[in-house]
């Protein structure tokens, strides 16, 4: 019965290889923590700039928008911690899961009685999460802390931690998620390039935003322009090779399924699609919020390495990085965004910061652009082009024996054609 | 009975209405691009809309299928008003449409292009696909084979992993009428079919039209200039000229009609003729 495709087994296998290396020499102290900083960086950005190729290389809405999302799920957990509390944000998820479990009772019955669409529901899943989010934050929050207090400190210090960050990936992911729906809506009516725009005011909202944390917003311990410091080092090795699975099997299996179909079909026409019955605000929006979601993650896991946050680091120049991955790596191409996420930052964090003589340092500037030029006069269509590991491949269906259609008696009937 | 020539066999006039459209009008700024337009359909009919360039036929579709929104008048479908619906629901309802230049997704293969129009009633949810759920097997599997028992009726099955964009042109089009009718229509909307064909593809295109029409018990309304294909398969027509009817009848009474030579061809043609 358990019937594995050979593809799926090798990329997995090759995966955990890669895990297993670098995990090796990880405990062996062969990469030190440049190295080490240049590949979850990598992964980070990998992550931002899968979700972007599911928005601008699968669904065709060029956003300038995904740094903004990256900086709020970064944003979003570090300053719980700094008002000295981690039961806070397990709190605050607890309340989420009680009122998106009420809710997926009422949208079964929903979708029972009045044929409410799979898409609406998750999009609207994701609201009530965060409403719930927020009220057992601010109403729940003295009721549960004591017991949740006491449940974590009983736990070993390891697994309480362990839980904590969970919950904080999770609560950062969430929030960017609901950021881009509530921006999503009315700004996804526009068009590709106008879309854009709006998706770049949205980056420099946020880190205007950030600059101003301690003045603008209540938020006192984000210390505004001169950055949080006292951010708890907790990514490792593991956490961020889960999530980067993580993302790259959702998005695989979400871009593989009918829904997937629906969301190409808005690249390639969106007055055709929408006459073949495809709701196309729905297919717009929701690989707008997954990529969105994706990009909060990422942000968490940054955000947990570098130990520093600045809104320095997102303010828009820097919003170009994922872009410039997925066009570099190839539009529609998963491949080449894991690939090349890793490349980019390489690049231009450790190969030209290091080959460059002392003293050079800030020529990686002129370098970058150069290579910009280069790459879309030599390989304007990317690294990779189409190229996909085969696991990542959109299935073929398998093309059936050559048939007839013929009627008898006014039914139609297709039978196979015998070859003679 | 408005939007219906006179004349018509009793028993066509007692067959359900499909589509009632009256006093549709819309204006593009000050350009009054369709003015008091009424046409009827009855269920099973095969009507042509014609008439020359620019006179408002496409618009015509456009608000058939929601892609305008109507400064004045009603579009009933079913009983259901459509003006103000969105255009997937107006398709979901029973309505589909071809283009009159094809507009298929060019870079998506043929499956995929059919497996599209499937996609409302695909029967799994998002999580059940990105679980890969027991349910998403089986409904993909199903979904995939329907789709290939269609284009099997299309003779496209043999191409079904091609490139939408690579067929050429004539498959083209016959592929973009079969994925306008894998969303299981009631009314069939084309858009100048035969545009770019020659005549014996023509030929085809009106066997295939008349097949499609019995086999999936449909009522087709079509817009065409080639007066070969019109005047053979369409029961009745409707001409339009600056946005209004000028004339509803059979093929041969509007092909005698003065003012319908009038607008193709001009006041000196018609007072020849």
């Amino acid at each position: 019965m358990i019937n594995i495709k050979k593809s799926t087994l090798t990329f997995f296998g090759a995966m955990l290889a890669i895990y297993v290396v670098v995990q090796v020499l990880l405990s062996l102290g062969l990469l030190n923590n440049f190295w080490r900083g240049i590949l979850f960086w990598g992964a980070a950005i990998s992550i931002v700039a899968l979700g972007l190729n599911l928005i601008y290389g699968f669904n065709g809405q060029f956003s300038l928008g995904q740094y903004g999302f990256y900086a709020i799920g970064a944003a979003d957990i570090t300053w719980r911690w700094l008002d000295g509390d981690p039961a806070g944000i397990v709190v605050g998820f607890f309340g989420s899961l009680v009122v998106l479990g009420l809710y997926a009772l009422v949208g079964m019955a929903l979708r029972r009685f009045y044929n409410i669409k799979v898409t609406t529901r998750f999009l609207s899943y994701l609201l009530a999460t965060g409403l719930g989010y927020w009220i057992a934050v601010v109403a729940l929050r003295p009721l549960l802390e004591p017991v949740l207090n006491g449940i974590l400190n009983a736990l070993p210090a390891a697994v309480t931690q362990q839980i904590v960050f969970f919950f904080a990936l999770a609560t950062g992911a969430l929030l960017a998620g609901i950021a881009s729906f509530l921006f999503g809506i009315p700004v996804l009516s526009l068009g590709s390039d106008y879309f854009g725009i709006a998706t770049l005011g949205f980056t420099i909202i946020v880190k205007v935003l950030l600059d101003n944390t301690d003045t603008i917003l209540p938020f006192g311990e984000m210390k505004g322009a001169r950055g949080m410091v006292g951010i708890p080092q907790w990514t490792t090795w593991t956490w961020v090779f889960l999530c980067f699975m993580l993302v790259v099997i959702v998005m695989r299996n979400l871009l593989h399924s009918s829904t997937g179909r629906a969301i190409l079909s808005v690249r390639e026409d969106e007055r055709a699609a929408q006459l073949v019955g495809i709701d196309v605000t729905q297919a717009k929006l929701l690989p707008f919020v997954v990529g969105s979601i994706f990009a909060g993650l990422a942000g968490g896991i940054r955000a947990h390495d570098l130990a520093f946050l600045h809104p320095q680091s997102f303010n828009f120049i820097q919003s170009f990085n994922p872009l410039i991955i997925v066009v570099f790596g190839g539009l529609g191409s998963m491949t080449g965004t894991m690939i090349t996420g890793f490349l980019w930052i390489l690049l231009l964090e450790g190969a030209l910061r290091l080959l460059l003589p002392q003293g050079f340092e800030t020529w990686r500037f002129v370098v970058y652009p150069l290579v910009l030029l280069i790459m879309m006069l030599l390989r304007p269509e990317g690294l990779f082009g189409k190229f996909e590991f085969p696991f990542l491949e959109r299935p073929m269906a398998k093309l059936r024996p050559k048939t007839t259609f013929s009627k008898v008696d006014g039914e139609a009937v297709i039978t196979e054609e015998v070859a003679q | 009975m408005s939007g219906r020539p006179e004349g018509l066999a009793a028993t066509v006039e007692a067959r359900p209405l499909l589509l009632e459209i009256e006093g549709l009008t819309q204006f593009f700024g000050n350009l009054r691009a369709v003015h008091d337009f009424d046409l009827s359909l009855r269920k099973g009919e095969l009507v042509g809309l014609i008439g020359p360039n620019g006179a408002g036929k496409t618009t015509v579709f456009n608000l058939i299928t929601g892609v305008y929104r109507a400064s004045a008048g009603s579009i009933r479908f079913r009983g259901m008003e459509l003006i103000g619906t969105p255009s997937h629901e107006i398709i979901q309802l029973g309505v589909a449409r071809t283009f009159q230049n094809i507009r298929l997704f060019s870079k998506l293969t043929v499956l995929d292009n059919v497996r599209i129009a499937y996609h409302p009633h695909a029967g799994y949810s998002l999580s059940d696909s990105i679980l890969r759920t027991k349910n998403y097997r089986d409904k993909e599997a199903q979904l995939t084979e329907r789709a290939q028992d269609f284009l099997a009726i299309f003779g496209l099955e043999q191409r079904q992993n091609d490139i939408a964009g690579s067929l050429p042109y004539g498959l083209q089009r016959r592929l973009e009428i079969a994925r306008a009718l894998a969303t299981n229509p009631e009314l069939l909307i084309l858009d100048e079919p035969a545009a770019g064909m020659n005549p014996q593809e023509i030929d085809e295109l009106m066997g295939l039209i008349r097949f499609i029409r019995e086999q999936f018990n449909l009522t087709i309304l079509l817009v065409e200039h080639r007066m070969r294909l019109v005047m053979n398969i369409c029961e009745w027509l409707t001409v339009m000229d600056f946005g209004e009817v000028i004339a509803r009848g059979l093929p041969d009474q509007v092909r005698d009609n003065p003012l319908v030579v009038e607008a193709y061809l001009g006041r000196q043609a018609a007072i020849l003729k």
